[in-house]
């Protein structure tokens, strides 16, 4: 028979306010099995704990129960308590009468009665409970890093610094992300290229970053500590040993109407290609929907004029397989397609933008040479009109419901380059709220309005018209001054809502990360655990968990390094007990079990049983504690009963059910 | 350019980019509901270059130069001396623009406010 410790939490009044504490600590000394039952305003300080001690000691006591937060705030916490008091962690539980009760009810006469109905099923269970010990796994001191702008090389590189050995995955032909495609950057308004490419270089050349580009991560297996992951690096067509980076292959190349991606379509690029001039590694690419050979059989002109003889049609994707001891994941972000918002004439007209078409357009190295014209007829704009929050801030489904974060600055950025560059062109912002909160930000956008002379008005832009004469008319409100502005522009450039990577889903589903409805990665704690996502192990870095700037990314990317320096400088980890095991007696070897295991955790050996006497040779389940979670898949599965989890056994539900039905 | 916008600017000292449409004006102001042009558009209908609008509009009369919208604006625009150099816009246009002390007295009303006399000197001094 247990010798249990009931302990009431007030959590200040967040509990009390609603539980009648001290009521709940008398029904639980009715309860079978326990002897010691307290209430405390809050149970998890150092008084608390210390009360908590003193129990275990004074009334020898062999678990305990604890009523307060939710187990993924405190589990840990008093779980450490009753150790260091000489109980086992594995003996204590906690009942949730806060998420679970007090915070959802208004009536104290009906959240006490749950908190008690929750304290009794605790206390049902703790009686099945045993001593679990936790386990030792080896810690692989090696990172991977998916995703290749400024986050994933800012982790590399302070991960790599730490001294440990990091590799970068990146999807395209180059690393640099976004921010390769970016002129000028706020709040400074330093070239992007000037600042980034120093980065990409250090990243390339530090002695502890391997960089696979062009490469996508395929298969996730293992956990904390010891994933094992397959990566595909696709075929270049170009062998990167010997390709000199001459880019004499990408000017003779005749098949040269090809959509630019790295300048969003803007202009066009030949078969074999470099993303830009100070791609990371400077090695094009072909790519086979578009050349010739690869098409006709005929051809092969790069494979001529290559002097370094690097062209290879005969390449073949191929598969790495690596192990890591963490992985982060910094995919970054796309802006959102624009089709649903025909209002703007996106897509009817040329000298409609969006804000990343026009960084391409400022950029020296874009299709404009970084001069600001008309897609259309190549003229130099007079009149251009800015439209703020397109597509964010809009809980329709053509938008996003969240405020992209960047764009208030990068207008602000643009609008003053183009007044600073073409004093004579006119700039008109329309805006529902200018969100600039940062150091030096408001400033920045103060410096555009008084210095600059740009014209913000509060109100947004209905329909922007196409005209016969190549003019576009742009109908907005000015809500202050209560007036429907009718503007003729040469140019309107949106400020497109951004929006995760669309493959992040894949990756979560792999790394078995979380995302939101908006597709960001989901963070442990949304403030306690920023960095981190609830996988164990797995690191998040960048736009991918939500909208950032470049300062705040890098700050993330720091932070995110130091957790996983945190996690490689650890030798071993404790492993969690709580894995599934199998009765030999009832399993009947089908093989459900290991079908439904995300982990690989279970194989089938066949082993002489002594069922009752009878001996016989019997194929059965078999688990490996190393690599199971404790995720209970296949217990649920198990069509004999066979598996059962450790410390969530089926007879240790089941008798918390009875004690809530009771 | 316009050059009364420019003169209103001029006389007013008042730099109207500097505004950031927050309102504090208007909602200090305690004219504001007699008000067809309210104290916040003053600066944009300066910026707008619609001087001809501002100075027929009501507010010019209703405006009590009590300044408080100058003593709280928390970008030191100072809305109230652009509806005042409207005010003297108008007045050089109509070719009034002295008033002696010794004429005053014929002018005041019980509810003329001290501010608004004070205003006048500030306007009408050579
Ligand atoms: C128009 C515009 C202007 C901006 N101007 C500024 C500015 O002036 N100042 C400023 O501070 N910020 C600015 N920003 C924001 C800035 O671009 C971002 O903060 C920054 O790029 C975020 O970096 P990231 O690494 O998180 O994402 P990204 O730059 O998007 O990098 C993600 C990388 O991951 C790769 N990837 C994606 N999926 C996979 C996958 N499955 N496998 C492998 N690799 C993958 C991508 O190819 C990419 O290289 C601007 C943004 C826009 C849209
Ligand atoms: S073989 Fe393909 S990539 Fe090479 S030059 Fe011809 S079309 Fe271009
Ligand atoms: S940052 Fe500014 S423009 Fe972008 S969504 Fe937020 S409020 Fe709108
Ligand atoms: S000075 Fe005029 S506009 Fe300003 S608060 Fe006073 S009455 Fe209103
Ligand atoms: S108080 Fe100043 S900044 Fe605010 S709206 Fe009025 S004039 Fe503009």
């Amino acid at each position: 028979m247990q010798k249990i410790g009931v302990f009431v939490c007030h959590c200040g009044s967040n509990i009390a306010a609603t539980v009648d504490v001290k009521k709940v600590v008398e029904m639980a000394l009715l309860e079978q099995g326990v002897v010691h039952a307290e209430d405390y305003p809050y149970m998890c300080s150092e008084a608390g704990q210390s009360r908590i001690a003193a129990a275990i000691a004074e009334k020898g006591l062999t678990g305990i129960v604890v009523c307060s937060c939710s187990p993924r705030m405190h589990e840990a916490t008093f779980r450490k308590a009753a150790e260091r008091a000489g109980l086992n962690p594995y003996m204590v539980e906690i009942a949730n009468i806060r998420e679970h009760c007090s915070w959802i009810h208004k009536d104290m006469a009906e959240a006490t009665e749950k908190a008690t109905i929750l304290m009794r099923a605790a206390v049902a269970k703790v009686h099945l409970n045993a001593p679990l010990q936790a386990g030792e796994s080896m810690v692989t001191k090696r990172a991977l890093v998916i995703g290749g702008g400024i986050a994933g090389i800012q982790t590399a590189i302070d991960i790599a610094d730490a001294g440990y050995k990091v590799d970068i995955v990146e999807k395209t032909p180059s690393i640099g992300g976004r921010m390769s495609q970016l002129d000028k950057t706020f709040p400074t308004l330093d070239c992007s290229a000037c600042i980034l490419t120093p980065k990409m270089v250090e990243a390339a050349a530090h002695e502890n970053i391997t960089i696979h580009t062009y490469s996508e991560v395929e298969k996730v297996s293992g956990f904390v500590g010891n994933f094992t992951v397959d990566i595909r690096k696709k075929a270049r067509y170009v062998d990167i040993a010997k390709c000199t980076g001459c880019g004499v292959c990408q000017e003779k190349c005749p098949s040269k109407k090809i959509p630019n991606e790295f300048n969003r379509g803007l202009n066009n690029r030949s078969a074999i290609y470099t993303p830009f001039a100070q791609a990371i590694p400077n090695v094009p690419v072909i790519d086979t929907t578009a050349c010739i050979k690869f098409k006709t059989g005929k051809c092969g002109v790069c494979e001529k004029v290559c002097q370094a003889g690097a062209i290879n049609y005969k390449q073949q994707d191929e598969i790495i397989t690596e192990n890591y001891g963490a992985i982060v994941v910094a995919t970054g972000f796309d802006t959102i397609k624009l089709d649903q918002y025909g209002e703007y004439a996106y897509g009817q007209s040329k000298d409609v933008i969006t804000s990343l078409e026009l960084e391409r357009v400022m950029n020296a190295a874009g299709p404009t040479k970084g001069h600001l014209e008309r897609l259309s007829d190549g003229k130099a704009p007079k009149e251009i009109v800015f439209i703020q929050c397109v597509g964010s801030r809009c809980s329709d489904d053509r938008g996003k419901p969240y405020c992209s974060k960047i764009c208030c600055m990068y207008t602000a950025k643009h609008a003053m380059l183009i007044r600073d560059k073409y004093p004579d062109t006119n700039v008109t912002v329309f805006y529902i709220d200018v969100r600039t909160p940062g150091k030096n930000f408001d400033e920045f956008y103060r410096r555009a309005v008084e210095d600059y002379g740009v014209n913000y008005i509060k109100g947004q832009v209905g329909k922007v018209i196409p005209q016969p004469d190549g003019s576009l008319l742009v109908q907005g409100v000015d809500l202050l001054d209560q007036k429907q502005i009718l503007k003729k522009a040469d140019m309107v450039v949106l400020a497109t809502a951004i929006e995760p990577n669309t493959d992040v889903r894949k990756i979560a589903t792999m790394l078995t990360a979380s995302i939101d409805t908006n597709n960001f990665l989901t963070e442990a704690h949304p403030k306690l655990r920023p960095v981190e996502s609830p996988t164990a192990g797995v690191f998040l870095s960048g736009v991918c968990q939500g909208p950032k700037d470049i300062p705040e990314t890098v700050a993330q990317a720091g932070a995110a390094a130091v957790k996983v320096i945190g996690l490689l400088a650890k030798d071993k980890l404790k492993t969690n007990p709580c894995t599934a095991q199998s009765d030999e007696l009832l399993c009947n070897g089908c093989s459900q079990c290991a079908n439904v295991c995300p982990y690989g955790a279970i194989t089938y050996e066949t082993k002489l049983i002594n069922d009752h006497g009878i001996r016989e040779d019997r194929r059965v389940a078999v688990v490996n504690s190393a690599l199971c979670q404790g995720c209970g898949a296949c217990t649920v599965t198990c069509p004999s009963g066979a598996m059962d989890l450790k410390g969530f056994s089926n007879r240790q539900i089941l008798a918390e059910v009875d004690a809530i039905c009771r | 350019m316009n050059k009364q916008a420019e003169l209103i600017k001029q006389i007013s000292g008042v730099n109207p980019l500097k505004c950031m449409k927050c309102g504090k004006c208007s909602a200090s102001c305690p004219s504001y509901n007699e008000m067809d042009i309210k104290p916040h558009q003053f600066v944009s209908y300066v910026i707008n270059e619609d001087i001809e609008a501002l100075t027929a509009s009501k507010s010019l009369y209703k405006c009590l130069s009590c300044f408080a919208c100058v003593e709280r604006c928390p970008r030191g625009v100072k809305p109230g001396k652009l509806i005042d150099a409207a005010r003297q816009v108008v007045i050089r246009q109509r070719g009034q623009e002295y008033l002696s002390p010794d004429e005053i007295p014929a002018l005041l009303d019980e509810e003329t406010p001290q501010q608004l006399l004070m205003s006048a000197f500030r306007k009408y001094r050579r």
